[in-house]
C-alpha cells in the first residue's frame, strides 16, 4: 500500500490533478470561514443596471461623503474625469464634427482625451451651420458641448438637506474636485469579486458554495456507482451462469440508452419540489453504474480461473473472502480510477441536468450547473455579463481536468506500456 | 455467410428488446410526474377567469382531448397504437400544435448537425492519436494535455467558450438560432449561407469536445500496436513507415469503432446541451422548452427519438463492425 501510494505521487500528471483538485476542495472548506456571507442573499436591487453588477470594489457614496476628505494634487485628475465620461460613440461624433469643420482627419486622435478635448474647446461654435446636417444632430452637439462644459469645470460639489420645517435647501457641505478618502476608512465598502449575477447574489461565495454542493453531488454519485458496479460486476464475472447473465442484460440494456435520456425522463418525473442536490446525485448514481459493472465484470472473468484462485477454492476459503483477498486486489486500481472517472463525469451530468432546467430545486442550494442555468436563461452570454458564467465554466474544467489529469497518471503507473 | 446471419440476427433481437425497454421508459417515467399538467395548463390558459364552471368545463373537455382521465394501461395502449401511426399527440405548452409538427422540424436540425460532427471528430482524433503514439516527442507532450483537457470539457463548456470568442469578441459568426431570424425557410442561396454561417459554432463545438477523448484512446491503442510483432517484423521487411502507420491505424481503430458504438449515446447527449447554448433549433432546444412547460408528451417524444436515434447509429456501428472484423462476429456465433 505505501509503496503503491509513493508510485502514484511519482507520476507528474497525477500529482498536477491532485494539486488542482486539493486546492479547490480546500477553498470550499477554508472559505466560508473567512467570509461569513450567506451565499444566496440577494444583494443587489436595481431596476436600471439589472441585475448583473460588474466585479469591482463598491464604496458607499453616501458614507465616503461623511468621511473626512484628503486633499491630493493629481495632475492628471481632470483628464480622467473627463475620459470616463466620454462614450466611445461621443468619441466618433466629435471625430465627425471636427472632420466637417475643415479639420485635417490625420490630426485627430479619438483615443487621446486631452488633445480631442482640446480641439473641440477650440473649434466648436454653436452657432455654426454645417451643410448637410439635420436640426436633431445640430441639438446633438449643443448638448454634447453643454455636457462637456459642466464636466470642464473646476469647481466642486455643493450638497443640501431638505429643512424639515421650511422646507428650502440648506448646504451641508461641498467636495472640491481634489477631495479623496481613504478607502479603508469608509465604513462601507463591499468587494464583489466576481460581481452578481441575474438575482443580484455575490457570485463569489455563490460559487464556492456551488462548488461544493457539486462536488458532493460528484462523490456521492460516484460512490453509488462505483459500488452498484462493483458489486453487479463482481456477482456476474465470479459467480457466471444465471446472475452473469441477467446482470449483463442490464448492462447491455442501459449501455446503449443513452444515460442523459434516463436522467432526464427520471429527474422530470421525481418532479421539482423533491429535488433536491442528494436526489439528483443518488439518481445519477444509480443510472451511471453501467461501466463500471462491464469493466468489472471482464477482469474478474480474466481472474477467475488463476492458480492462486483456485488453490483458494480448494482450501475452501468461503466465497466473499475469495473475492475480497485473492480477486479484488487485482482490480482495485481500476476501481479508483473508475471512482474518479464517475465523480467528473457526475458533475457535468448534473451541469447538463440543470442547464436543462432538471437540476436540484433553485431556491435552497446553488450547484455549479444552476449558476449556469439562470446566467443562460437570462442570457448572460449576449449582454456581456462574463462573470455571471465564466467563472462557473472554469471551476468545472479545473475539476473536470484536475479528475482526469489524476486518472491518466493513475492509468501509467499500472499500464507500464503506456509509460515513457 | 451463416455466421453472418447469426451475428446480425443476434444484434437485431437486441436491438428490438432495447427499443421496447426505452419505449417503457419513455411512456411510464415522465407520467409518474407528481401533480396535473392538465390542470396546470388549464390555470395558464383561464388566467383572470372567475367563472368557475367554465374552467371546470375547459379542463374536462383538455383530460378527455389529452386522454389523460383514462387508466394508465388504456393510455399506454392508445399511445402505442398512436405512435405507431406517428401521433404523438397534441402538445401541452404548444397546443394546437401535435408533437409530431414541432418535432419534424427539429429532428432534421439535430440529425444534420450532430451526425456529421461526431463522426468528423472521431476521425480527427484518431488521426491525432496514431500521430501522437508515432511521433512521440514535443507533438505527443503538447497534444496529450490538450486532449485530457478537451475530453474533460463538457460540451457546453467549449460551446459557450467558442460562442464568447467567436460569436461576442470576434463577432465572426452568428450567436444563436440555425439561419438569420429575418429569414424564411426557402432554397434561396441567402437562406443557405446564412445556415452554413450559423451551423459553425454548434457543429466545432462537438468536434472539438470529441477529438480530445478519441486521440487519447487512439494512442494508447497504437502504443500497444507499435510493440506488436508484426510491427516489428515489418520494419524488417524495410517496409516504408507510412505504411507501417496505416497498419496500426487500421487496427487500433477496430476497437475504436466499439468505442464509438458505446459512446454515441453520451455524445449525442452532450451535444443537445450545447444545441440549447446557441439556441439551434434542434431536438435539445426542444426538450428544454417542453420541459419548462411540463410538457410531457413532447418530452417522452423527444427522448424517444433521441434514443431511436442513437439505438439506429449503434446497430449499424456493430453490423458494420461485424464485416470489418471477422474475428468478433466468430466469437460471438460461437
Amino acid at each position: 500500500m505505501k509503496n503503491t501510494l509513493k508510485q502514484v505521487f511519482h507520476s507528474g500528471k497525477f500529482v498536477v490533478g491532485f494539486i488542482i483538485f486539493m486546492f479547490i476542495v480546500v477553498t470550499v472548506f477554508i472559505f466560508p470561514i473567512f467570509v461569513k456571507t450567506d451565499p444566496l442573499l440577494t444583494i443587489s436591487q436595481s431596476s436600471i443596471q439589472g441585475s448583473f453588477l460588474p466585479p469591482g470594489i463598491y464604496v458607499n457614496v453616501y458614507d465616503s461623503i461623511g468621511t473626512a476628505p484628503y486633499t491630493l494634487m493629481l495632475d492628471n485628475a481632470a483628464t480622467m474625469r473627463i475620459a470616463s465620461k466620454l462614450s466611445p460613440d461621443d468619441r466618433t461624433a466629435i471625430k465627425e464634427w471636427l472632420v466637417k469643420a475643415g479639420i485635417p482627419e490625420t490630426q485627430i486622435d479619438t483615443t487621446d482625451t486631452k488633445s480631442l478635448l482640446a480641439l473641440w474647446t477650440n473649434n466648436y461654435d454653436p452657432k455654426k451651420q454645417i451643410p448637410g446636417m439635420t436640426f436633431a444632430k445640430t441639438r446633438y452637439y449643443q448638448r454634447l458641448n453643454t455636457s462637456l462644459q459642466g464636466v470642464l469645470s473646476t469647481e466642486g460639489l455643493i450638497f443640501a438637506t431638505k429643512n424639515a420645517e421650511t422646507g428650502a435647501l440648506e448646504q451641508t457641505g461641498s467636495v472640491a474636485q481634489s477631495d479623496y478618502v481613504n478607502a479603508s476608512e469608509v465604513p462601507n465598502v463591499r468587494l464583489l469579486l466576481l460581481g452578481t449575477d441575474s438575482f443580484g447574489r455575490d457570485v463569489m461565495p455563490e460559487l464556492v458554495s456551488a462548488t461544493g454542493t457539486s462536488l458532493l453531488i460528484g462523490i456521492v454519485a460516484g460512490l453509488i456507482a462505483t459500488t452498484i458496479g462493483l458489486v453487479l460486476g463482481l456477482a456476474a464475472g465470479y459467480m457466471g451462469g444465471v446472475v452473469d447473465d441477467v446482470v449483463m442484460f442490464f448492462t447491455n440494456l442501459f449501455t446503449v440508452i443513452p444515460t442523459i435520456v434516463l436522467l432526464i425522463l427520471i429527474s422530470f418525473s421525481i418532479g421539482q419540489e423533491r429535488r433536491g442536490a442528494v436526489t439528483i446525485a443518488v439518481v445519477i448514481g444509480f443510472t451511471a453504474w453501467v461501466w463500471t459493472a462491464r469493466a468489472v465484470r471482464a477482469q474478474v472473468i480474466s481472474l477467475r480461473n488463476r492458480d492462486h484462485v483456485n488453490l483458494s477454492k480448494l482450501s475452501g476459503h468461503p466465497v466473499w473472502l475469495i473475492i475480497f483477498t485473492d480477486i479484488f486486489p487485482y482490480i482495485a486500481s481500476y476501481v479508483a480510477m473508475a471512482l474518479i472517472l464517475q465523480i467528473s463525469s457526475a458533475i457535468l451530468y448534473e451541469a447538463s441536468l440543470s442547464i436543462l432546467g432538471l437540476g436540484p430545486k433553485t431556491t435552497i442550494t446553488a450547484t455549479l450547473g444552476l449558476m449556469l442555468n439562470w446566467a443562460f436563461y437570462y442570457m448572460a452570454p449576449s449582454l456581456g455579463k462574463w462573470w455571471a458564467y465564466m467563472p462557473v465554466i472554469v471551476v468545472i474544467t479545473l475539476v473536470s481536468f484536475s479528475l482526469n489529469l489524476m486518472n491518466t497518471g493513475l492509468d501509467q503507473v499500472y499500464n507500464p506500456a503506456l509509460r515513457e | 455467410m451463416k455466421g453472418y446471419a447469426r451475428y446480425f440476427s443476434k444484434k437485431l433481437m437486441w436491438f428490438i428488446i432495447t427499443f421496447m425497454a426505452a419505449f417503457l421508459l419513455n411512456f411510464f417515467l415522465p407520467r409518474m410526474m407528481p401533480g396535473d399538467p392538465v390542470a396546470a395548463i388549464v390555470a395558464r390558459m383561464a388566467q383572470g377567469q372567475s367563472n368557475a364552471t367554465g374552467v371546470q368545463a375547459i379542463y374536462k373537455q383538455y383530460t378527455e382531448l389529452f386522454g389523460t382521465n383514462k387508466p394508465m394501461m388504456t393510455q399506454f395502449f392508445i399511445y402505442l397504437k398512436n405512435v405507431i401511426h406517428g401521433d404523438f399527440g397534441f402538445s401541452f405548452s404548444q397546443y394546437p400544435r401535435t408533437v409530431a409538427s414541432v418535432l419534424k422540424s427539429s429532428l432534421w436540425w439535430t440529425v444534420m448537425l450532430q451526425f456529421p460532427a461526431i463522426i468528423i471528430g472521431f476521425l480527427i482524433g484518431n488521426i491525432l492519436g496514431v500521430l501522437a503514439a508515432y511521433l512521440r516527442g514535443w507533438y505527443d507532450k503538447a497534444l496529450m494535455p490538450l486532449s485530457i483537457f478537451a475530453s474533460g470539457l463538457p460540451a457546453f463548456g467549449m460551446a459557450t467558450i467558442l460562442l464568447v470568442i467567436f460569436g461576442i469578441i470576434l463577432n465572426w459568426f452568428p450567436t444563436s438560432g440555425g439561419y438569420g431570424f429575418d429569414l424564411i425557410p426557402n432554397l434561396s442561396w441567402a437562406f443557405i449561407w446564412s445556415m452554413i454561417v450559423h451551423y459553425q459554432l454548434p457543429f466545432w463545438s462537438i468536434v472539438l469536445i470529441a477529438i480530445g477523448g478519441w486521440a487519447i484512446g487512439m494512442r494508447s491503442m497504437s502504443i500497444y500496436e507499435l510493440n506488436a510483432d508484426y510491427v516489428k517484423y515489418s520494419r524488417f521487411m524495410g517496409i516504408k513507415d507510412k505504411k507501417i502507420i496505416q497498419y496500426v491505424f487500421r487496427n487500433g481503430m477496430l476497437p475504436q469503432v466499439t468505442g464509438l458504438a458505446l459512446a454515441i449515446g453520451t455524445m449525442v447527449g452532450g451535444a443537445l446541451v450545447a444545441e440549447i447554448i446557441f439556441s439551434y433549433p434542434g431536438l435539445g432546444t426542444t426538450l428544454l422548452s417542453a420541459i419548462r412547460g411540463q410538457d410531457y408528451p413532447m418530452i417522452s417524444a423527444t427522448t424517444l427519438i433521441i434514443t431511436v436515434m442513437v439505438l439506429i447509429a449503434n446497430f449499424t456501428l456493430e453490423i458494420l463492425y461485424g464485416f470489418i472484423d471477422p474475428r468478433i462476429k466468430a466469437a460471438q456465433s460461437d
